[in-house]
């Protein structure tokens, strides 16, 4: 199978000439029968969307980049934080604390200065999303939450742009091609998302610096193709990448006549995606609603010799980084084995990394009959920022 | 019926570690129970209340969506592979 773009802009937009500086710098393209001059000239007609400058995106518009895409757009609103740095190769050290489509601007500029940037500083919306999405032919999924994922989706299903999706977690990623003319779409693998709190974020639960690279750049390559017309897709496959075992292998998914976006088609506009995702019933549902502490409050009744229960639920080399005196480490997935360690008739606090896993845990411990418990508000790290600088963030 | 599971990396902690494992039963909801008793912290992860999947979860039996060949009812032979994938959104 070979793959081809029927966005009408990539019909009808003229293929552009190259110049002498572009022919020497893509000389190692030309020399490929599959792409050649008129391959080259479709790259640089050739106009893709990022969504999300961070670990994916990354790896991803710095190929696109160098490749001779002529136009790449980016969507970010946000900044540059240190803790990005271990994977999103588009910010250094120095671009700290400035806006990611700035610092991406000046490095991609350095990488191709041939190529057009058009920087969208801006979350996707419903509102805006498919005023962005119509100007370009193809998407690229780089975000990094599931409201994004089936906005993205829905999007480029409803305006028969090209998906080339990808996601990570700890040592797992996934890319595919969705939203072809006859392939599936996000929906029909994932017809709902989990429950708020249920699958933790790279930021709770970690992710390999490279695996970003390895998913994002199988993105670009996806992406490419379907600018050249060449290959075969990754449209109706899952790729599943397995850094840990070094295992490359993909499964086959197939449109579902009952997805509402691709298959009955009833889905005829974007929704609420914040209210779609936090909605999903199940293990996470409500947690909005579970008693919190302020850290500062905590730490005043602790040393007013209250006799609070401190639970820490993270994981053991999360403690070791840094945890806080006479607090007891259970972590989440022990919790429900080890109640018998804690005083249902005394207070307890819980905490976490961020805040999700101790709201998981409050209601845990709520459910099997604690009276007083709460989770605290923004976890260890902003017990750090607020109560206790020498507890490391991370 | 012999088959082998395999659960991605976040799933691993609750079952010692492991990611591949061996599983009985004559279709993919019997393995998939038959997993689950041995490792009852994953059930949560992979079924409802009603030991059902879960829209955000699929099962792959030898690279194919049970969902379009029965579901849980699909059958299964000795030696298939069953690959759990789990809806993750990291970028």
């Amino acid at each position: 199978m070979t793959a081809t773009l029927t966005t009408p802009g990539a019909r009808s937009r003229g293929a552009p000439t190259l110049d002498r500086n572009e022919l020497l710098r893509y000389g190692r393209h030309l020399l490929l029968p599959e792409v050649a001059i008129d391959g080259q000239r479709k790259l640089k007609a050739g106009r893709v969307l990022i969504v999300g400058a961070g670990g994916l995106g990354s790896p991803a518009a710095l190929y696109l980049a160098a490749a001779g895409v002529g136009t790449i757009g980016l969507v970010d609103f946000d900044i540059v934080e240190v803790t990005n740095l271990q994977r999103q190769l588009l910010h250094g050290t120095s671009d700290v604390g400035r806006s990611k489509l700035d610092s991406a601007r000046d490095r991609i500029h350095d990488t191709n200065p041939h190529v057009k940037l058009e920087l969208h500083a801006t979350r996707l919306t419903s509102d805006n999303a498919l005023t962005i999405i119509r100007e370009y032919d193809v998407v690229l999924d780089g975000t990094d939450n599931f409201a994004t994922r089936y906005l993205v989706n829905d999007a480029c299903v409803l305006l028969g742009k090209p998906n080339v999706y990808g996601s990570i977690f700890r040592f797992d990623g996934q890319a595919s091609v969705f939203a072809t003319a006859d392939g599936p779409c996000y929906r029909c693998i994932y017809p709902e998302p989990p429950p708020p709190g249920l699958v933790p974020s790279c930021a709770e639960g970690g992710v390999l610096g490279v695996l970003p690279g390895l998913v994002g750049t199988v993105q670009a390559t996806e992406a490419i193709k379907l600018l050249l017309g060449i290959g075969k897709p990754l449209t109706g496959r899952l790729l599943l990448v397995n850094a840990l075992d070094a295992e490359f292998r993909s499964v086959r998914v197939r449109r579902d006549p009952s997805c509402p976006a691709c298959g009955t088609r009833e889905l005829q506009s974007l929704v609420d995606y914040d209210q779609f995702c936090a909605t999903s019933g199940g293990d996470g549902a409500g947690l909005d609603a579970v008693p919190q502490i302020e850290p500062r409050e905590l730490a005043i009744r602790r040393a007013s010799g209250e006799a609070i229960q401190l639970v820490d639920v993270r994981e053991p080399h999360e403690w070791e980084i840094g945890h806080i005196d006479g607090s007891t480490l259970i972590p989440l997935h022990r919790l429900r084995d080890r109640l018998r360690e804690l005083d249902a008739a005394a207070p307890v606090a819980v905490i976490c990394k961020g805040g999700t896993r101790s709201a998981l845990a409050t209601r845990d411990l709520i459910d099997a009959g604690f009276g007083r418990v709460w989770s605290v508000s923004g976890g260890i790290l902003r017990w750090s920022r607020e109560v206790d600088a020498d507890i490391p963030e991370y | 019926m012999s088959l082998t599971i395999s659960l991605p990396s976040v799933l691993s902690r609750l079952t010692d570690g492991s990611r591949s494992l061996s599983a009985s039963g004559n279709t993919v909801g019997e393995a998939v129970a038959d997993v689950t008793r041995r490792f009852p912290s994953l059930a949560p992860r992979l079924v409802d209340d009603a030991g059902q999947p879960y829209p955000f979860v699929t099962f792959y039996l030898n690279d194919e969506d049970i969902r379009f060949s029965g579901g849980f009812t699909a059958s299964v032979r000795d030696g298939d592979e069953l690959t759990i994938v789990s809806a993750v959104a990291g970028g």
